[in-house]
């Protein structure tokens, strides 16, 4: 981002030095991946948790309490935790070691991070009675997803137009306090919705004003305006909130609508059966890639988040299209926002976004600044984040904190492991003045 | 942004035929009094900018002050009927909150002729809120000459916090005030190693640091609450179903500064300190003088044989540590609120504020006191107005923002007040007044040196 510049100095500019650093990367991170996959072999295949014998059960139920449909299924818990740590530790020397193209090398990744967690998941549930409700967390993950997608959406069409957006927590905020203010005096849930997308646009807008107009530094002023929204949100909670709670703070939630066919299919069927924010959060990611990389618009949006000079000697009005797409970005972290009180019908409370907005960002660059990769990331960290509410019951060794931990960490070892080789868009974070 | 060139040459202009013609310009006037004054309300001066935008900050926060207050609102409705009522009320809303808060942060006249203990209260308790906020400007400020973004001082002080608290509560065999000593070094020591993993991170794996300082902020904060709090080296027994450490003992607490009535310790004396030493770190050292270099130009300094990555480690290292210091404060301080002990909320925002404080103080050390003292007047003052206005300490947080975000814009504030863009000439010479170092600036110019890399 905005510093970011000075970063690149660190990594060889030359063609041959940037090879030998990526090959030296890509070992570095598989042997780390296979430690990592031998420490899970002796944590999870070799503990005592899982020996005896232990079985895990996986309910394929969402409704564990209907009659009919698939039975659980269970799993010899230590030698099915054995079998997918050694994958991963194969997966970790492969990838370190076997000249592999990028996309295999993608392709292990998956299959590394799957086995682990499948492998953590089989540790974690073994000799329960209970066993694991597969279906409920793939529902939980999904809707946890929600606001890291809308939001990581949302700072995409930032940056790709060269505007960086640290603020999406603070969207998210004034999205879900103008949402619930509006919809509980009106009654009406559209109008809360469309107030709640206002409210993250009117954020974006002061982001983008402040941003372009008066060339203030974009991270700090993220920071800022993140401070701002959550003082404005709370003042206004504790003056008007607090005390008429019932007139300007109910909790109200669109309600599920069934999708014929799609909503009764096992496992995944309760995935069709969500509001409507849910599915327009899901829907958008696809729409956002075809309108960034198959439009003339996303084209023109990434040439003024690369090089804003080149762009503007081709006729594009380089501020105009920041200031647009800005605003635009936010109706869709206002949205976020929207999701986190109507869409779990939930009434506000304050900073209850309790650090999404980051974590929607950590996606966007995990996901390297594309559409799809943000939207794995996201579903990667709802998933994280969601586990600890499904094991919270299992009684197991490992505190909730630390799977709560899991987004951050993993970020953090993305953006070390990659380093410079990962970049944001060239003009992101820079102001552009004419002339 | 501004640029004082053409003028400055035409100044040049002027001065050749000048020095050229034997006579001096007998036509200007030696001194214009009232040029003087009208050059006080440019954009360039920025004390002039400061004090507008926190005027500005101050109209707005009584703007919301009145449109949140249902009552005066309430009034709105017949306001045509009767313009007085809502005035009058609205009148009410505002000089009572910020009457009170004059009254928390400064003095209250109603203790004129009370003890000395009441009279200095407000300003002890000033005192005491803009300590944490100079260690923070000041850790800010060392990363960002170094020309990075510190965003992880929440985390910072969490881990010093963490690590002055176990010194207080468990080495409990340590003499005096020397237990008390190696506590404040221990939160020292916890934030600097924390800062110092950002500043590893991004000299040697190329990291960017505003994403690792988020993170990590989530990891102290989840590492705190979610699990070191719950552990029984940690737990308070006394304390059962609440998220809180053992007290410190208090041979490791800070003991007061003005004696036992006024709620200031000695944490006011470390800032102080600590501003001394950063600013002679800054003007004096060789190590500051490196941290500069960076911070204006990474590949000219390295050309000049500056060692890039240590002056980044290095920066990110003392930062941590006075970001550390807060961690002291916030536990060992009397700021605690729990009897010296460890919550999950032991850092209130500080590591965020301290953004604003940097930011007001231009980086500079003393520029950040100064700030500082401001921004504590705010929380001290906020306090009170809370319990005696009955408005949200809230708005503190808004009028900190705000008073920022237009320090950050001396544009919008120049447009709002119909400011000059620029001084007068008043042909004086010498009194020309260089722009002032505005941190936003400086970074603008790091970016464009560094995009052509």
């Amino acid at each position: 981002m905005s510093t970011a510049s000075t970063a690149t100095g660190n990594v060889p500019t030359t063609n041959v030095a940037a090879v030998a650093a990526d090959t030296r990367s890509k070992m570095i991170s598989g042997v780390v991946m296979a430690v990592v996959g031998a420490l899970a072999l002796w944590g999870f295949g070799l503990s005592s948790r899982v020996s005896n014998g232990a079985h895990t059960q996986f309910g394929l139920k969402y409704d564990p309490t209907q009659t009919g449909g698939l039975g659980p299924i269970s799993a010899p818990a230590q030698e099915v935790a054995l079998a997918l740590t050694s994958l991963a530790v194969l997966c970790g020397l492969v990838r370190a070691f076997a000249p592999i193209s990028k996309k295999v090398q993608l392709w292990l990744d998956g299959v590394y991070f799957a086995s682990l967690v499948v492998a953590f998941l089989v540790w974690a549930a073994a000799g329960s009675s209970v066993g694991l409700n597969v279906p409920s967390i793939i529902v939980l993950t999904a809707a946890g997803a929600v606001p890291l997608i809308l939001g990581s959406l949302s700072g995409l069409m930032c940056e790709r137009s060269g505007v960086v957006n640290i603020a999406i927590e603070g969207q998210f905020l004034f999205g879900a306090f103008a949402a619930v203010i509006t919809a509980s005096s009106t009654g009406s849930l559209w109008a809360g919705a469309i107030a709640g997308c206002l409210g993250g646009a009117l954020m974006c807008a002061l982001l983008a004003v402040f941003a372009n107009r008066y060339l203030i530094e974009q991270v700090v002023l993220g920071v800022v305006l993140n401070l701002l929204a959550s003082g404005v949100t709370g003042f206004l909670y504790d003056r008007v909130m607090s005390t008429n709670g019932g007139t300007y703070n109910q909790a109200k939630g669109f309600s599920a609508i069934k999708i014929p066919g799609l909503s009764s299919i096992p496992i995944i069927g309760e995935l069709f059966n969500q509001n409507i924010i849910f599915y327009l959060a899901y829907v958008l990611v696809p729409v956002m890639w075809f309108l960034l990389f198959r439009t003339r618009w996303g084209l023109r949006t990434r040439a003024v988040g690369e090089h804003p000079t080149a762009a503007d000697t081709v006729g594009i009005k380089v501020i105009g299209l920041r200031y647009r797409n800005v605003i635009t970005a936010g109706l869709l972290s206002g949205l976020g926002g929207v999701w986190l009180t109507l869409g779990l019908a939930s009434a506000f409370g304050k900073d209850m976004s309790s650090g999404k907005g980051y974590i929607a960002l950590a996606a966007l660059i995990v996901g390297r600044w594309s559409p799809i990769g943000a939207f794995g990331a996201a579903v990667l960290f709802g998933f994280a984040t969601e586990l600890q509410v499904a094991l919270s019951s299992l009684n197991t060794p490992i505190p909730g904190a630390y799977l709560a931990m899991a987004p951050y960490l993993v970020t953090i070892f993305v953006v070390a492991a990659m380093g410079g080789l990962t970049r944001p868009p060239a003009a992101s974070g820079k102001p552009y003045i004419k002339g | 942004m501004s640029t004082p060139e053409p003028e400055k040459n035409e100044a040049a202009d002027a001065a050749k035929p000048a020095t050229a013609a034997p006579k001096p310009q007998p036509d200007r006037p030696p001194r214009d009094w009232g040029v003087i004054i009208r050059n006080v309300f440019t954009a360039e001066n920025g004390a002039m900018v400061t004090f507008l935008a926190i005027v500005l900050a101050l109209v707005v926060g009584a703007l919301m002050i009145v449109l949140s207050s249902t009552d005066t609102m309430n009034k709105l409705g017949y306001f045509f009927a009767s313009p007085g009522d809502f005035l009058s009320s609205a009148w009410n809303d505002i000089s009572s909150a910020y009457s009170s808060l004059f009254k928390g942060a400064i003095f209250d006249p109603a203790t004129i002729s009370g003890t000395p203990e009441q009279f200095f209260g407000p300003i002890s308790n000033t005192l005491e809120y803009a300590t944490p906020l100079i260690f923070g400007g000041l850790a800010i400020s060392v990363a960002f000459r170094a020309g990075m973004f510190n965003i992880g001082g929440q985390g910072q002080l969490i881990v010093g916090a963490i690590f002055a608290s176990y010194v207080g509560f468990s080495w409990t065999a340590l003499p005096g005030a020397l237990h008390m000593i190696v506590a404040v070094l221990a939160g020292i020591v916890g934030g600097m190693l924390y800062g110092g993993i950002v500043g590893w991170l991004k000299a040697k794996r190329g990291a960017h640091e505003v994403i690792v300082t988020i993170m990590l902020n989530y990891v102290a904060l989840l590492f705190l609450g979610g699990w070191l709090l719950n552990t029984s080296v940690f737990h308070n027994p006394a304390a059962a179903g609440q998220a809180i450490s053992k007290p410190a003992s208090s041979s490791a607490v800070l003991p007061h500064l003005f004696g036992d009535q006024l709620f200031t310790d000695i944490g006011l004396l470390f800032a102080i300190a600590a501003t001394f030493a950063v600013a002679w770190f800054f003007k004096r050292s060789k190590l500051g003088f490196e941290v500069r270099a960076v911070g204006l130009r990474p590949s000219a300094a390295r050309t000049a044989g500056i060692n890039v990555s240590r002056v980044q480690i290095a920066s990110m290292l003392i930062s941590g540590a006075l970001m550390g210091l807060i961690g002291v404060t916030q536990t060992l301080g009397l700021a605690n609120p729990n009897n010296n002990s460890l919550s999950p909320n032991i850092d209130a925002g500080l590591g965020f504020s301290a953004i604003t404080v940097a930011l007001l103080g231009r980086t500079k050390p003393w520029g950040v006191v100064g700030a500082s003292l401001l921004f504590g007047a705010l929380q001290a003052g906020g306090a009170l107005m809370q319990t005696q206005a009955q408005v949200s300490i809230e708005i503190i947080t808004v009028i900190q923002a705000l008073i920022v975000i237009f320090v950050a814009a001396p544009q919008l504030v120049k447009e709002i007040f119909h400011l000059r863009a620029h001084k007068i000439d008043t042909g004086q010479g010498g009194d020309e007044a260089t722009p002032t170092v505005d941190p936003f600036h400086t970074t603008e110019t790091i970016n464009v040196a560094g995009g052509e890399e």
